[in-house]
């Protein structure tokens, strides 16, 4: 860490501070625990890409598995829908893999040929009929049961901190099948592999009600933190916020802010010490190595796809990892809301320009850039309310332009990746 | 007759969608393949490109309605195809000058430039939405139908209908049409040969004086052709949305990857087999079979192998079955 | 004397930034004539015909064709002034038919290339038959032929081949050595590096043996056939 560095980190706390005295503390705050989960995210993509050279575009497809996680993890079960046929999906679910696995056995087992491609043919339809057999009555079963409040299984009930755990190993599972189908082959399929993917995992969350409630959404998940309404009538905290001479209500928000702030911190400062930890280690070194010139590194006896596979895994993890501190944050899970190219791309930008394969790069980028993207729509918005204020009043062309700054954001984000990328690819943080 | 109806059936709700669709992919997979063949890079950009080249013929379409000019019962969208493809040549050409042209001077690898396409799709997305809006656009004249499901069962006098609307008819027709004029092209022409000759062999394709910044020209503006006619009638077929255009990226890509990416044949396959899959499977059998089964046999549940959410899962089955048993796609990809 | 139609004079030079490959290393043909560049693995035989050709950074010396100095040209440029370069791999177009790699040959020609093109399935007949044929289909001897007759489509003055008999039968070897006088026959000077010294340089009328970037020995192909210590060092007794 040099003085530059310091003084770039010094800028984004000015940024936020200053986002606090002329709006709120309570946006200031909301800001940082953004910034703090974009950092998370852009450290799992620089884990990729900085350090191995992965061109993963899809980030937004593991977080929403980690939001997954915590709805799986951490909601209360629901008894009837279990009884209804809870174990009916289950054991669909248990054949649906068992299929396929028998279909892999035999492909590798057989000789190819007309008999394997047949004998596959019939395990698939075989598994797949079985499977539906099992799997549709279990869902309607599960989605008719009081479908207002519940409509699906619920979760295991247990703490919601495991959910961040749980939420990167599934995360972790799901990355690993696709790096073992497209890592290997040309750098774009994992590109286009894991745009289908995202897409595939979104899909899945937004329609599987018995699993998600689909588009109807999961309230109430539970919090790692306190209830603003219970800390404003704990007669401790009201004597403290006394003392302090603040408004109650906005004192219970920016504590509960502050609480996950705190515990945003100490995740990213874990994933960061191991993050730097890896990085300087013979591994580390290792996997640049192979960045940069992979063919040498194939001749010296690396296995360069199986350590592709080995940080693309563990990169995704760290997604999922943010997916459900995201989910845990908002306290709902809302598939409608996971858009998911647009905020993958965020996030590669937040790498890009803060360095990649620095980690500090990363979080930089990830307060940087998230901050930018929340602030350029207002600021789009008074440049356009500028630019047209020549205009008269009912002019349909002024109005037109100010109803589509908000499409400003899209353009800027565009443009200031594309810049980098061209004139300074190294970024803000350069790798050392 | 119960076989005929079945046929309809399947005509009606297969056959016919499945090759418009097929015949917009191809168009589409066709624009990405060329690129890869002589630029050497997936293009992510493309799907929005798409959007902008459709954008620029609704915006010509609608100046075009406001003067009254008309080719009924033609589509005026077919009128102002020349002006979207002129607009969206000059944006394709000016991307390359401003953004990929330096990746090729540096001899980028190709993620980086994959990377750079992304910015390029950020950007245009953007565009698009600020200049026509993130909503539906109708644009869409002249006659709707050749023939309608009712006038299909007048004229047979089948218990089912099939109907054909103009846009298919005109999808499939102006697609055949460009195929056949860009592999005539390709096949007999000189510069068509020489980008041939560029994308199986660079080096040797410079040793012959082939001058790459011309094949890369040629290239940008094929690919503004094929583009603006996919949009176009992708959008006459279904309906004109921004996002809808960056969805199809996807299967775009999967056909092209299907097909053999850098194989224009192989694209054009490619398309239709990830649209009939597609449709096939996100179809419910329930109507076909009852015709085909004996009564007592015909099935109760859709027989629907996939809700039409998830279609795009077809795609990506299909581009994982590719990748995992064929990397080179059906037709060997990699030249053109 | 005269200069040779074709000189790489005194050239020293490297790929890119690197070191030096090329130590003031000469290498010329004549008119009509062959010249063989031979020498030990890594001696720079190719890198001396890339130098020529324009594929190399030549910081000393310089490359004249008909006295006129071309050393700073593209290869492109020199394809234009009548020199035609085989590769040693990657040579054709293996998507292309056999016509349509001579076409591509023939780019930069905007005249009638038939004629030209008939004087190609002329020497070898072989390509005629096979026209239509994909390159890529052809056997090794084929594709050598083609990749010769693409080169030969410019109507250059010089034809440089890079191991032009690399990979292919012995019996196949001597048919393209034939063919190659052949083409001498007709005017073009050839300038070629191979490894099968001893018939190569049968044929030459000039051989280079290279060692290290810097001519060794230089003389006419049956003088260095003769010379004892070139058979014991480079020829293998």
């Amino acid at each position: 860490m040099n003085y530059r560095n310091i003084s770039l980190f010094g800028i984004v706390f000015l940024l936020l501070v200053g986002v606090g005295f002329v709006q709120s503390w309570s946006v200031a705050f909301a800001l940082v625990n953004l910034c703090l989960l974009s950092s998370v995210m852009a450290l799992g993509v620089n884990i990729q890409w900085g350090y191995a050279g992965l061109f993963s575009v899809g980030t937004m497809g593991f977080v929403a598995l980690g939001g997954l996680a915590t709805v799986i993890t951490s909601m209360p079960p629901v008894a009837e829908a279990w009884r209804a046929g809870g174990l009916s999906v289950m054991v669909a679910l248990l054949v649906a893999v068992a299929t396929i696995i028998a279909a892999v056995q035999m492909f590798k087992r057989m000789a190819p040929g007309r008999n394997r491609t047949l004998a596959m043919a019939g395990i698939l339809v075989v598994g797949f009929i079985l499977y539906r057999y099992l799997f549709d009555p279990a869902v309607e079963a599960i989605e008719s049961v009081n479908s207002a409040s519940t409509g699906y299984l619920g979760g295991l009930g247990l703490p919601i901190l495991l959910s961040w755990v749980v939420g990167g190993l599934l995360a972790a599972g799901v990355a690993w099948v696709i790096g073992k189908i497209a890592l290997g082959l040309r750098s774009d399929y994992l590109a286009i592999a894991t745009l289908g993917i995202a897409e595939i995992i979104i899909a899945v969350i937004k329609n599987e009600d018995w699993l998600t409630r689909g588009v109807k959404n999961v309230n109430g998940i539970p919090r790692p933190t306190a209830y603003e309404v219970d800390l404003q009538v704990d007669p401790t905290f009201i004597s403290w916020v006394d003392w302090l001479g603040m408004d109650l209500i906005e004192a219970s928000s920016l504590y509960v802010k502050l609480s996950y702030a705190i515990l945003f911190v100490i995740v990213l400062a874990i994933i960061m010490w191991m993050s730097e930890k890896a990085l300087n280690s013979p591994w580390g070194r290792m996997m640049r190595a192979i960045r940069d010139n992979e063919e040498a590194a194939e001749a010296m006896g690396k296995d360069v796809t199986r350590r592709h596979l080995q940080v693309f895994v563990i990169g995704s993890a760290v997604c999922g990892i943010a997916g459900a501190m995201l989910t845990s944050l908002d306290g709902l899970l809302t598939p409608g809301t996971y858009q998911p190219l647009r905020f993958t791309f965020l996030i590669w930008v937040m790498v890009i320009v803060g360095g990649s394969g620095n980690n500090w790069g990363s979080v930089l980028g990830g307060f940087l850039i998230w901050f930018l993207w929340i602030e350029v729509e207002p600021i789009g918005l008074w440049l356009m309310d500028v630019i047209t204020s020549g205009m008269a009043e009912d002019s349909g062309l002024r109005a037109h332009l100010l109803e589509s700054a908000a499409h400003m954001r899209l353009i800027t984000m565009g443009l200031i990746l594309l810049l980098v990328l061209r004139f300074s690819p190294r970024g803000l943080i350069p790798e050392k | 007759m119960d076989i005929l109806n079945a046929i309809v059936v399947l005509a009606n709700y297969i056959f016919v969608p499945a090759m418009t669709y097929g015949s917009q992919l191809a168009l589409g997979a066709l624009g990405i393949t060329l690129i890869y063949g002589i630029l050497r890079f997936s293009n992510f950009a493309h799907g929005d490109t798409m959007a902008f080249g459709a954008m620029a013929v609704i915006l010509a379409t609608w100046w075009m309605q406001s003067l009254g000019v008309s080719i009924h019962p033609l589509p005026t969208a077919l009128l102002a195809l020349p002006f979207g493809i002129a607009v969206t040549a000059l944006l394709l050409l000016a991307t390359d000058r401003v953004v990929y042209r330096f990746y090729r001077r540096v001899k980028a690898v190709p993620i980086i430039v994959v990377m750079a396409s992304i910015g390029v799709m950020f950007v245009l997305n953007g565009v698009v939405r600020f200049i026509i809006g993130p909503n539906d656009q109708n644009f869409a004249d002249g006659a709707r139908f050749i023939f309608t499901a009712g006038d299909f069962k007048r004229a047979t006098g089948l218990d089912e209908g099939l109907a054909l609307r103009s846009s298919q008819v005109i999808t499939v027709l102006a697609a055949v049409a460009l195929v056949a004029a860009l592999f005539w092209f390709l096949n007999r022409t000189r510069t068509g040969k020489s980008m041939r000759a560029f994308s199986d062999n660079e080096d040797l394709a410079l040793l012959s004086g082939i001058n790459p910044e011309r094949v890369v020209t040629v290239t940008w503006l094929i690919v503004a052709i094929l583009v603006t006619v996919a949009g176009t009638l992708y959008g006459l077929d279904k309906s004109f949305k921004p996002f809808t255009y960056f969805q199809l990226l996807l299967p775009m890509f999967a056909a092209a990857i299907v097909g053999g990416l850098g194989n224009p044949l192989g694209a054009i396959a490619g398309g239709f087999v990830i649209a009939f899959s597609e449709v096939s499977v996100t179809y419910a059998f329930k109507k076909v079979l009852g015709y085909l089964m004996p009564e007592n046999l015909a099935p109760d549940t859709l027989v629907q192998l996939l809700s039409t959410e998830y279609k795009f899962a077809v795609s990506f089955a299909l581009l994982v079955l590719v990748l995992l048993f064929r990397p080179t796609g059906i037709f060997r990809g990699q030249s053109l | 004397m005269s200069e040779p139609f074709l000189i790489g004079d005194s050239m020293s030079g490297g790929y890119g930034k690197g070191p030096n490959i090329l130590h003031n290393c000469t290498v010329a043909v004549d008119k009509g004539q062959i010249a063989v560049i031979v020498g030990p693995n890594g001696a720079g035989k190719s890198t001396a015909m890339k130098a020529i050709f324009g594929m190399l950074n030549v910081r000393e010396g310089a490359v004249r064709i008909d006295g006129e100095d071309i050393t700073n040209l593209t290869p492109q440029d020199r394809v234009a002034k009548g020199m035609a370069f085989v590769p040693q791999t990657n040579n054709i177009f293996t998507s292309m038919s056999v016509e349509e790699n001579l076409e591509m040959g023939a780019f930069l020609r905007r005249d009638d290339i038939s004629g030209t093109m008939a004087q190609v399935y002329e020497l070898f007949p072989i390509l005629k038959d096979k026209r239509r044929q994909a390159a890529g289909e052809l056997s090794g001897g084929q594709r050598q032929q083609v990749a010769v007759g693409r080169a030969l489509m410019t109507r250059p003055k010089v034809l440089m081949l890079d191991e032009p008999t690399a990979g292919v039968s012995p019996i196949v070897m001597d048919e393209l050595f034939d063919r190659i006088i052949e083409v001498a026959r007709t005017g073009i000077s050839i300038l070629m590096v191979e490894q099968n010294a001893r018939q190569a340089l049968a044929i030459a009328d000039k051989g280079y043996v290279l060692v290290q970037g810097t001519n060794r020995f230089t003389d006419t192909g049956a003088a260095l056939l003769a010379d004892p210590e070139v058979r014991k060092s480079f020829l293998g007794g």
